[in-house]
C-alpha cells in the first residue's frame, strides 16, 4: 500500500514538474530570440531574494492563494468563474468604505468588515449564479460582463464619493485602531507580513475539510465529475450551482483584505488588481488542491515579486515572468491530461493484474 | 453457390490491450456464401475480433486472408476496398439527411449523388427486399429500417463480407424475423455474413456454422444442424446458463407504489406519458417491456423526482410523493439501479467507497450530520464488495477500472443497502457477463422474497418474463396491455410493443 501512495505521490508531482521544465524551457528561448541573454535573466531570478522582497512574497502568496481557491471551488463544481476580479473589486471597495466609516470601533471593525466583503462578494457572484439557474446564461458569459459592471461602479462611487487628495481619490483612511499592520521578520524598512495573511491559512483548511469532510463538499465534488449522476443520486444541480458560486464569490471577496488591513488603509491607488486572474491560473496550476495551489501561489509570488529585479540587473523586460507563468499553466493543464491517461492504463493494469492473481 | 476459396480466414489473432489480453490465437473461418455467427458472452473478444476484421484495430499477431489473399487492414476505408463492411450496434445515421443522402455520404464517387445513385439504392433495396425510399428522411424511419438502411450503405459500397453487431439487440420478434429474411437473401445472392450475437436461439436459426469465444480466444465451432442450445451455452460459459425463473409468488397485499393517471408533458407540450396508473405491491416485480424510447426513461425519472409530473398522483405506501425531489425519495428507501450506469450511477474517477456514498449521501452509514463518515462508508463497502462478489483489489480502487458486471454488482449492493422499500431496476443486467447476470438477478429475486417491490424495466424480455410477477407493455408513453408472465410468449410481448403491426 505504502509503495503505491509513494508512486501516487511521484505521479501527481509528474505533470508540475515537466511543466516548470517546459515554462523555463520556452522563457529560455524568447528572452534569447529577442537577443537578450537567458543566463543573466536565470541568475537574477534566482538569486536570493532581499529580505523586502521576501516579505512581499509572503503577502503575495497568501492573497494569490485565496484568490486561487475562490477559483477552486467553482472548478470543483464544474463552474468557471471568470468574475473573480470583478467580486474582489467591489468586495474590496465596500468593505474599504464600510471600514474608512468607522461605526464600529477597532477588531470589531475589522471583523464586520470582513463580513461585509464576503457579503459582497457572495452577491455580486450569485447574480451569475441566478442568472446560471433561472435563464442559462453561461457563467463564464456573465461574469466576464459583471466584472466590467463591478469596475465601472467602483469607479463611479469612488469619484462621486471618494476623498480626493491631489490627483488621486480614495475611500476614507482606516482609523488606526482598524488597522491590523502586521509583523517584521527583518528589520523595520523591510515591510511587514499582514495579520490578515493568516486568512490564507484558514481558507486552505477550511476548504480542504469542506471538499474531503463534509456532505456538502461531497455533493460539490460529485457535481463536478458528473453533473447526470449527481442528479440521480438527488444532489439539486441548481442549488448546487447557486451555492457553490456565492461561496466562491465569498471568499473572492477576502483576496485583497490582508492588503488593506496591513498596509493600504484604504482603496485607492494602492489597490492590487488582477489578483483574480492569477488566482484562476494558479488553480489550474495546483489542480485545485489544496496544497497544490499553495505551491503554485508561491511561484507566481515569487516570479511577480523577484521580477522587479530584472529593471535594474538585465535588459529584459520583467514583462517576460508573464510568459513564464502564462506556459506553465498551458503546460500543466497539458501535462496533468496526459498523466492522467497513463495513470488510469496503470490502474487498469494493476486491476487485472492482481485479480488475474487471486483467480490463479 | 459457396465458391472454394473461403471468404475470410482468420488465423492466430492476437490483440493485447493494457492490462487485458482481449484476444489471443484466435482462428475464424468464414465460408463464402455463409452466415456465419461468432457468439460468446460479453467481454469474451468478441467486438475486438471484429474491429480488427473492418480495419478499426490492427491485430498484434495473426493473418488475415481475405477471399484466399493476405491483407493488412489499417482503416475501415481499406477494409471496404477488401470487400469487408460493418454495421455497428450504434447506427451511424444523420437524421435530418435523406436515405438517399446517408447513403452516398462519403461514397460519392461510386454513383455519383443523383439519379444513379437513386437507381443503384432502388436495384439494392429490391434485390434484397429492403423496402427502402431514397428519399425519405431517415428521422421518419423505425429502428429496423434504419438498421436495413446500414445493411445497404455496406452494400452500396460494394461489400461482399459483412460484420453485423448483435444486430437484433434493438429490435422485437417480428423484426428479428424480417432482417433474417434479408440475411437469407444475401446469402443467396453469394455474399457472407458476419453475424455476432449472444442469443442461442438466433444463431440456430440463421447461421450456417457458428464459431464460440470465451475469454478472448475461439474455443470451439458447432453445427447448427446437430447443436442444441445447451451445447452452445457450455461452450459460450463453460457451464449451464443461469435461468432468470423465479419460484411462486410472494405478491403481498400491501401497495408499495401506486401511480394515478400520471402525465409528464415536454416543453413543447407534447405528452411524453400520457395518463399512466400501476401499482406495485411489496414483494412484487412489475415488468415494464416496451421498445425504447416509448416513455420507459421519462416513467423512472418521473417516480425518481428528476422530472415532475403535469398530472396525476405518485403514492409511495400512504404517501403522496408527486412533487418530492429525488433526494427526499432515496432518503424515503427507493433504491436506484439507473439505465446508464457510467452516466447516472457512477463517479468513474472516484474511488469505490466514494461511489458507495453517491445516493447516499444522507443516510448512514455513509453521513454523520453534516458529515460525510469515511470510516462507515469504507467498512460498508467492504461488505458489499464481499456479499455482492465485486471482483477489485481494493476499495480505493477507482471505479473505471472495473469491468462493467462488477460496477454494476457495487451499485445492486449499494442500491440494496439500508433496507429499501421499492426498487427501481432500469436494464439491470445490460452489458454484464452471465456470471453477473445471475448473482444479480439472484439478489433481486431474495429481495423481492424479503417484501420489497420492484419496478423492472428491461429490453430483454427473457428476463422480463422470468422476474416479473406481472408484465406491463409501454408505448408510446402509454401502457397497452397488462400480461401474465407465466403464459406470455415473446412474440405476443413484441406484438403489444409494436401496438400489434407485424414489422
Amino acid at each position: 500500500m505504502s509503495a503505491s501512495n509513494i508512486r501516487a505521490i511521484a505521479l501527481s508531482l509528474l505533470a508540475p514538474a515537466i511543466a516548470i521544465v517546459l515554462s523555463i524551457l520556452v522563457t529560455t528561448l524568447v528572452i534569447a530570440a529577442v537577443g537578450s541573454s537567458p543566463g543573466e535573466f536565470w541568475s537574477t531570478m534566482f538569486e536570493m531574494p532581499k529580505p523586502r522582497l521576501r516579505v512581499d512574497i509572503v503577502n503575495q502568496t497568501a492573497m494569490i492563494y485565496i484568490a486561487a481557491v475562490a477559483a477552486a471551488i467553482g472548478f470543483r463544481m464544474g463552474l468557471f468563474n471568470i468574475g473573480l476580479e470583478g467580486q474582489y473589486t467591489i468586495a474590496s471597495f465596500a468593505a474599504a468604505s464600510f471600514a474608512g466609516a468607522a461605526y464600529l470601533g477597532g477588531l470589531a471593525n475589522v471583523a464586520a468588515s470582513i463580513v461585509v466583503a464576503m457579503a459582497v462578494g457572495a452577491i455580486w457572484s450569485g447574480i451569475a449564479g441566478v442568472l446560471k439557474t433561472t435563464r442559462g446564461v453561461s457563467e463564464v458569459i456573465s461574469t466576464i460582463m459583471l466584472n466590467s459592471i463591478a469596475i465601472t461602479l467602483v469607479g463611479y462611487f469612488l469619484n462621486t464619493r471618494g476623498v480626493k487628495e491631489g490627483n488621486t481619490v480614495h475611500t476614507t483612511n482606516l482609523e488606526p485602531g482598524s488597522t491590523l499592520g502586521g509583523f517584521s521578520p527583518f528589520e523595520d524598512r523591510d515591510g511587514e507580513i499582514w495579520v490578515l495573511t493568516l486568512l490564507a491559512v484558514v481558507v486552505g483548511i477550511g476548504f480542504w475539510v469542506l471538499l474531503n469532510k463534509t456532505r456538502f463538499g461531497f455533493d460539490l465534488r460529485a457535481s463536478g465529475q458528473s453533473e447526470s449522476a449527481a442528479l440521480a443520486s438527488g444532489i439539486d444541480p441548481k442549488r448546487m450551482i447557486l451555492i457553490s458560486m456565492m461561496l466562491s464569490g465569498a471568499v473572492a471577496g477576502l483576496i485583497w483584505l490582508p492588503a488593506l488591513f496591513g498596509g493600504a488603509r484604504n482603496y485607492g491607488t494602492s489597490f492590487q488588481a488582477g489578483l483574480g486572474f492569477l488566482g484562476i491560473a494558479v488553480a489550474l496550476l495546483g489542480r485545485n488542491r489544496p496544497l497544490g495551489m499553495l505551491f503554485g501561489a508561491l511561484l507566481f509570488a515569487f516570479l511577480s515579486v523577484k521580477s522587479n529585479d530584472l529593471t535594474f540587473g538585465t535588459d529584459v523586460s520583467p514583462s517576460i515572468v508573464q510568459i513564464t507563468q502564462g506556459v506553465a499553466v498551458l503546460a500543466v493543464v497539458v501535462t496533468y491530461e496526459v498523466v492522467r491517461r497513463w495513470r488510469t492504463r496503470l490502474e487498469q493494469r494493476a486491476v487485472s493484474r492482481e485479480l488475474a492473481g487471486a483467480a490463479s | 453457390m459457396p465458391s472454394a476459396v473461403d471468404a475470410v480466414q482468420l488465423r492466430g489473432i492476437g490483440k493485447r490491450f493494457p492490462g487485458v489480453i482481449a484476444n489471443h490465437d484466435v482462428d475464424v473461418t468464414i465460408r463464402s456464401g455463409t452466415v456465419h455467427a461468432l457468439i460468446g458472452e460479453n467481454g469474451a473478444g468478441k467486438s475486438t475480433l471484429m474491429k480488427i476484421l473492418y480495419g478499426v484495430q490492427r491485430p498484434d499477431d495473426g493473418t488475415i486472408t481475405i477471399e484466399g489473399k493476405d491483407v493488412v487492414l489499417k482503416s475501415p476505408t481499406e477494409a471496404i476496398e477488401a470487400g469487408v463492411g460493418m454495421v455497428f450496434q450504434h447506427f451511424m445515421l444523420a437524421d435530418n439527411l435523406t436515405v438517399l443522402e446517408n447513403m452516398v455520404l462519403g461514397a460519392e464517387k461510386l454513383h455519383g449523388i443523383g439519379d444513379g445513385a437513386r437507381a443503384e439504392i432502388r436495384r439494392i433495396s429490391e434485390r434484397f427486399g429492403f423496402d427502402l425510399d431514397p428519399d425519405v428522411l431517415v428521422e421518419r424511419l423505425g429502428v429496423a429500417a434504419r438498421q436495413r438502411l446500414e445493411i445497404a450503405k455496406v452494400l452500396y459500397r460494394g461489400a461482399r463480407i459483412i460484420i453485423l453487431d448483435e444486430p437484433t439487440a434493438v429490435l422485437v420478434p417480428q423484426e428479428v424475423d424480417a432482417l433474417f429474411a434479408n440475411l437469407r437473401e444475401l446469402r443467396a445472392a453469394g455474399n457472407s455474413v458476419l453475424f455476432i450475437s449472444h442469443k442461442l436461439d438466433e444463431v440456430l436459426d440463421i447461421a450456417d456454422d457458428i464459431t464460440v469465444m470465451r475469454r478472448g480466444t475461439t474455443v470451439g465451432t458447432a453445427d447448427p444442424a446437430t447443436a442444441t442450445k445447451r451445447e452452445l451455452a457450455e461452450l459460450m460459459v463453460g457451464s449451464e446458463l443461469p435461468s432468470p425463473e423465479t419460484e411462486e409468488s410472494t405478491v403481498t397485499d400491501t401497495v408499495q407504489l401506486a401511480l394515478h393517471d400520471v402525465t409528464l408533458t415536454d416543453e413543447f407540450g407534447r405528452d411524453l406519458l400520457s395518463d399512466l396508473s400501476l401499482t406495485i405491491r411489496r414483494g412484487e416485480v412489475l415488468g415494464i417491456a416496451g421498445v425504447e424510447g416509448n416513455g420507459q426513461s421519462e416513467l423512472v425519472e418521473t417516480i425518481m423526482g428528476m422530472r415532475i409530473p403535469s398530472a396525476g398522483r405518485i403514492l409511495l405506501g400512504e404517501q403522496d410523493v408527486t412533487h418530492w425531489h429525488t433526494r427526499r425519495l432515496r432518503e424515503a428507501g427507493i433504491g436506484y439501479i439507473p439505465e446508464d450506469r457510467h452516466r447516472h450511477g457512477l463517479l468513474l474517477d472516484a474511488p469505490l467507497w466514494e461511489n458507495r456514498i453517491l445516493g447516499h449521501q444522507t443516510r448512514p452509514p455513509s453521513a454523520k450530520g453534516l458529515w460525510i463518515n469515511r470510516k462507515g462508508a469504507r467498512q460498508d463497502t467492504e461488505r458489499i464488495v464481499e456479499q455482492y462478489d465485486v471482483r477489485a483489489p481494493g476499495i480505493d480502487t477507482p471505479s473505471r477500472a472495473l469491468s462493467g458486471g462488477n460496477q454494476q454488482k457495487l451499485i445492486v449492493g449499494r442500491e440494496m443497502s439500508g433496507d429499501p422499500v421499492l426498487l427501481i431496476a432500469s436494464h439491470p443486467t445490460r452489458g454484464v457477463d452471465v456470471g453477473a447476470q445471475a448473482a444479480i438477478w439472484d439478489h433481486i429475486k431474495r429481495a423481492r422474497r424479503a417484501g420489497l417491490a420492484v419496478l423492472l424495466i428491461s429490453a430483454d424480455l427473457d428476463e422480463l418474463i422470468g422476474l416479473s410477477d406481472t408484465i406491463q407493455v409501454i408505448l408510446r408513453g402509454r401502457f397497452v396491455g397488462t400480461f401474465e408472465p407465466s403464459t406470455v410468449t415473446p412474440q405476443e410481448l413484441g406484438s403489444a410493443m409494436t401496438g400489434g403491426e407485424a414489422a
